[in-house]
C-alpha cells in the first residue's frame, strides 16, 4: 500500500525545508496527523498498519497511540452519537462543585471543586495542601468546618459524604483556641 | 396465470409483501407488468442516483408510501464529504407532480432542505407519516411547516438527524385540531420546545402509542406527559436529572406505574443513577431499552436495572456495563434478540471496558440471539468460535475491535479462522462488519460460506487483490459492499465487473485503486456510475491531468438507469 513519495524524496524534501533550528538539528519525529487531504496521511496510516504488525508480538508500540486516536472515521460510530458524548462531556467536566474555602487569618480565600474529591480524607489532604503557605509557626490546630444549605455552621466530618457534597454551600477553616475546644474526642 | 382476470392476479400479488418479490412477478410477461405497476402501494429506492424520481412516479402511480436513500453509509463516519448530494428535494417535486396521493414518506441520509418540508407539508393532502433518519439540511422552520399543514399527520419520526435549531414554536404550530398523532420522535433536537403545548398536544392526541423527548424535556415536564398519555408504548425520556427526594421525581414514579403498557424505553440523558429506580416497575415489561445515551450509569447500577428485565428482546446499552454486566444479561434476558455494545470511550485510552469474555457469556445465554453490534477492545478466535456454536441464528454481526488491525492477543494470530466459523455456522447470515487482524484467508471462508450475505464492511484487512476477488465471485446475494484501508487495487476492481450490476454499489476509499482502474471500469460497464470523490483541498493541488497511475482516494460505484446525475459537486467526478 505504498503511497506516490519514496524515501529519497523525503530525504530531498528535508533537505529544502524551511524551519527554525540550527542547522543539522533535527526536530524529533511526530507522527503525521492524518486528515482527509494530503498524500502522507495514507503513509502513516500504512506505516502505522505495519509498525503494529510488527510489534504484535512485543507488545503494543504507544507510539502507535496518537495516530489511532486521529484516523478519521475510525471507530464507526455515527457522528450524531459522537457528538452527543462530546456535549454529554463537556456539561460533566464543566458542572463541577465549586465552593469557597476559607481560612482565619489568610488574606484571601480559594475554591475548591468538591467533585474531584473522593472523601474526607482526601479533602483534608487537599485542603492541607492549598493552605500550607499560610500554616505559620503556630502548628497546626485547625477544624474544618461548612455552611449548610440552612446557614448553620456545621463541622465536616459527621454524615456521609454525598450528603455532605450535596448541602455544603461554602468551607471554613477554624484555627487557634476555638477550633481546638470545639474539637473534643469525636476526631 | 394468464387466464385469471386482472383482479384477481392482483388480488394475489397483494399477498407478496417484499419488494424483491413484487420487483420479480413484474419481469414475468408485461401483463403482469402492469398490474404490479398499478398495484403498488410502497416503492424502496434503495438509491436515490439509481433512478429518476420521476421514472419511479410515472411506473407506480397508485404509490402511496415512498422510501429513499441517500449518502452511502461510510458517510456515517465522516468519509463522504459534506456535499456530495442526496438531495430530498427532487424527489418531493417528482411526487407532488406524479403522486399526490402519497401518504408517507421516509428519507434515510438525505439533504432535506427547509423548502423541500414546506413543499411536502403543502402537496399531499392525504399525508400520514414522515420519518427523517439521519438527515440533514432542514431547520425547526420546515418542522413548522408540517406541523402547521398536514392535517391527519399521524407519525412524525426524527432519528439522528442534524437540525438547526430556529426557536421552540415549530411544536405549537400543531393546531388544536390535530388530534391523529401517533407517534412523535423529536430527540435528536437541540433546542427547547414549549412544554406547555407539547402536553396539550400529546393529551388530545388520545391515539398517541410512541413519543420520544429530546433533552430539553425536564422530568417534571415527563411527568405531567406520562399523566396524560397511559397508554403509551414507547417512550423516550428527556433529561433524567432530578433530586431523589423532589416532588417531581415522586410523580414520576407515581406516573411510570400507570403505564401499564410501555414496552420500550430510551432517552436516558443525563440520567443519574439514583433515578433509575422509578422504572423498576416498568421494566418486567420492557422488550426494547436503549441506555445508549447514559455514560453516568456504571456497571453495577445497569446490572440492578437489568435484572428486572427478563423480556428483553432488545438491548442498546454502551460498554460500562463490563465483562460481569453482560454476563447478568445473559442470565436474565433469555429472550434477547438484538444486543448493541457501543464504546464510551471513544479513543480508547481507558480500561478495557468489553472483551471477548462478555460476549462468549452473551452468546451462552441468550440462544435468540441474531443481531449484534459490538465494540470492544479485544478479540479472540476461540471466543467467535463458541459465539459460532452457540448462537447459530445470527442474520446480522458487526463486531468492531477498537484498535485497527489487532490480532488475537492470546495466539497472535489473524481472526481469520473465528470469523470463519461465524460465517460457516450462520447459514442466514445477511450483513457482517469486519475487524481485527485479518488476512485473505477470511475473504476465502467468506465467499465460500456466506451465501445469503448482503452486506460486508472491511476495514484494515486483507494482504492482496485476491482476498476482494473471493468476495466478488463467492457471495451470490451480495449487494453492498464498503471497504476502506485495504490492499485491493485495479485487479480485484476488474475481475467481474459484471457483479456490480448485480449489486446496489461499491465503496472503496484508502485502497490501491487507481484513476486508470476507474476508467477502465467505466468504460467496461455504462450502466455503472463510477464515481471518484476527491477531498475539497486535494482538488486544489491536483495537476489538470492526474496521470492514471494516480491512486483513487475515494471510490462510489452504483448501478444506475439514470446516467450521471447532474446535481454532483465540482470535487466528484463520474467517469
Amino acid at each position: 500500500m505504498d503511497g506516490g513519495v519514496g524515501y529519497a524524496d523525503m530525504d530531498a524534501l528535508k533537505a529544502t525545508e524551511l524551519r527554525l533550528g540550527l542547522p543539522g538539528s533535527h526536530p524529533p519525529e511526530k507522527p503525521l496527523p492524518t486528515t482527509t487531504t494530503a498524500r502522507p496521511t495514507k503513509r502513516s496510516l500504512d506505516d502505522d498498519r505495519e509498525a503494529r504488525r510488527e510489534t504484535s508480538e512485543g507488545g503494543r508500540a504507544t507510539s502507535t497511540r496518537a495516530t489511532k486516536a486521529q484516523v478519521v472515521g475510525w471507530p464507526p460510530i455515527r457522528s450524531y452519537r459522537k457528538n452527543s458524548f462530546q456535549a454529554m462531556k463537556a456539561t460533566a467536566e464543566a458542572a463541577g462543585l465549586y465552593v469557597k474555602v476559607s481560612m482565619d487569618g489568610a488574606p484571601y480565600l480559594r475554591k475548591i471543586d468538591l467533585e474531584v474529591y473522593k472523601g474526607y480524607r482526601e479533602l483534608r489532604e487537599g485542603l492541607e495542601d492549598m493552605f500550607k503557605c499560610f500554616e505559620g509557626c503556630k502548628g497546626s490546630e485547625y477544624a474544618i468546618t461548612y455552611e449548610d444549605k440552612d446557614g448553620d455552621l456545621m463541622l465536616v466530618g459527621d454524615v456521609p459524604w454525598e450528603m455532605f457534597t450535596s448541602s455544603c454551600k461554602k468551607l471554613r477553616i477554624i484555627r487557634g483556641a476555638e477550633a481546638i475546644r470545639g474539637l473534643g474526642s469525636s476526631q | 396465470m394468464t387466464y385469471f382476470p386482472e383482479e384477481v392476479v392482483e388480488h394475489i400479488f397483494d399477498f407478496l409483501s417484499s419488494h424483491r418479490d413484487r420487483n420479480i412477478v413484474s419481469t414475468v410477461c408485461k401483463a403482469w407488468y402492469r398490474v404490479e405497476r398499478l398495484s403498488r402501494r410502497i416503492v424502496f429506492v434503495g438509491n436515490c442516483y439509481a433512478v429518476r424520481p420521476g421514472r419511479v412516479m410515472a411506473r407506480f402511480p397508485g404509490m402511496k408510501c415512498l422510501s429513499v436513500k441517500g449518502k452511502p453509509h461510510f458517510a456515517d463516519f465522516n468519509l463522504v464529504p459534506h456535499d456530495w448530494g442526496g438531495f430530498a428535494l427532487p424527489w418531493i417535486e417528482a411526487a407532488a407532480r406524479g403522486c399526490p396521493g402519497l401518504e408517507e414518506l421516509r428519507l434515510k441520509r438525505m439533504v432535506v432542505s427547509d423548502e423541500s418540508l414546506e413543499l411536502l407539508a403543502r402537496s399531499f393532502p392525504n399525508f400520514k407519516a414522515l420519518v427523517l433518519v439521519s438527515c440533514e439540511g432542514f431547520t425547526t422552520d420546515g418542522l413548522a411547516a408540517i406541523a402547521t399543514h398536514c392535517r391527519g399527520l399521524r407519525e412524525l419520526d426524527l432519528q439522528e438527524n442534524e437540525v438547526e435549531d430556529h426557536g421552540r414554536q415549530w411544536l405549537s404550530c400543531f393546531p388544536d385540531s390535530c388530534t391523529s398523532l401517533e407517534s412523535l420522535n423529536f430527540a435528536c433536537l437541540k433546542g427547547e420546545v414549549n412544554a406547555g403545548a407539547l402536553e396539550r398536544l400529546v393529551a388530545r392526541c388520545v391515539n398517541l402509542r410512541s413519543l420520544k423527548l429530546n433533552r430539553a424535556i425536564s422530568v417534571e415536564s415527563l411527568a405531567r406527559i406520562l399523566a396524560r398519555t397511559p397508554h403509551l408504548v414507547e417512550l423516550g425520556t428527556g433529561s433524567f436529572t432530578v433530586e431523589h427526594r423532589a416532588e417531581a421525581y415522586q410523580r414520576l414514579i407515581h406516573a411510570f406505574r400507570k403505564c401499564k403498557s410501555l414496552k420500550s424505553l430510551s432517552g436516558f440523558w443525563d440520567v443519574a443513577p439514583r433515578c433509575l429506580q422509578s422504572i423498576y416497575s416498568i421494566c418486567p415489561n420492557l422488550t426494547v431499552l436503549n441506555l445508549s445515551y447514559a455514560p453516568a450509569i456504571q456497571g453495577a447500577d445497569l446490572v440492578k436495572l437489568i435484572r428486572h428485565c427478563f423480556k428483553l428482546q432488545k438491548l442498546w446499552v454502551l460498554d460500562c456495563i463490563g465483562d460481569k454486566g453482560l454476563a447478568v444479561v445473559a442470565s436474565t434476558c433469555q429472550e434477547l434478540q438484538e444486543l448493541r455494545v457501543f464504546p464510551s470511550d471513544i479513543y480508547g485510552t481507558g480500561t478495557a471496558a468489553v472483551t471477548e469474555e462478555g460476549l462468549v457469556a452473551i452468546s451462552s445465554g441468550c440462544s435468540k440471539l441474531n443481531s449484534l453490534l459490538y465494540f470492544c477492545h479485544q478479540m479472540t478466535n476461540a471466543a467467535l468460535i463458541t459465539v459460532a456454536k452457540n448462537c447459530p441464528h445470527f442474520t446480522r454481526f458487526r463486531l468492531c475491535i477498537l484498535d485497527p488491525g489487532k490480532p488475537d492477543p492470546d495466539t497472535n494470530q489473524p481472526l481469520d479462522e473465528g470469523f470463519g466459523a461465524i460465517v460457516r455456522s450462520c447459514k442466514d447470515l445477511r450483513r457482517l462488519s469486519l475487524s481485527g487482524l485479518l488476512t485473505d484467508k477470511v475473504f476465502l471462508y467468506i465467499g465460500e460460506y456466506a451465501a445469503r450475505l448482503e452486506m460486508l464492511s472491511i476495514a484494515f484487512a486483507g494482504d492482496s487483490d485476491k482476498g476482494m476477488v473471493y468476495v466478488l465471485n463467492g457471495c451470490k446475494n451480495l449487494r453492498k459492499l464498503e471497504i476502506r484501508d485495504s490492499p485491493f487495487g485495479d485487479a480485484a476492481l476488474l475481475v467481474n465487473v459484471g457483479k456490480y450490476e448485480t449489486m446496489r454499489s461499491l465503496w472503496m476509499s484508502s485502497c490501491d485503486v487507481t484513476l486508470g482502474g476507474c476508467k477502465a471500469l467505466a468504460a467496461k460497464m455504462p450502466r455503472l456510475n463510477v464515481e471518484v470523490i476527491n477531498d475539497r483541498d486535494e482538488s486544489d493541488e491536483m495537476e489538470e491531468n492526474p496521470s492514471d497511475m494516480h491512486k483513487v482516494e475515494k471510490m462510489y460505484v452504483y448501478r444506475t438507469l439514470a446516467g450521471a446525475r447532474n446535481d454532483a459537486p465540482e470535487f466528484v467526478e463520474i467517469l
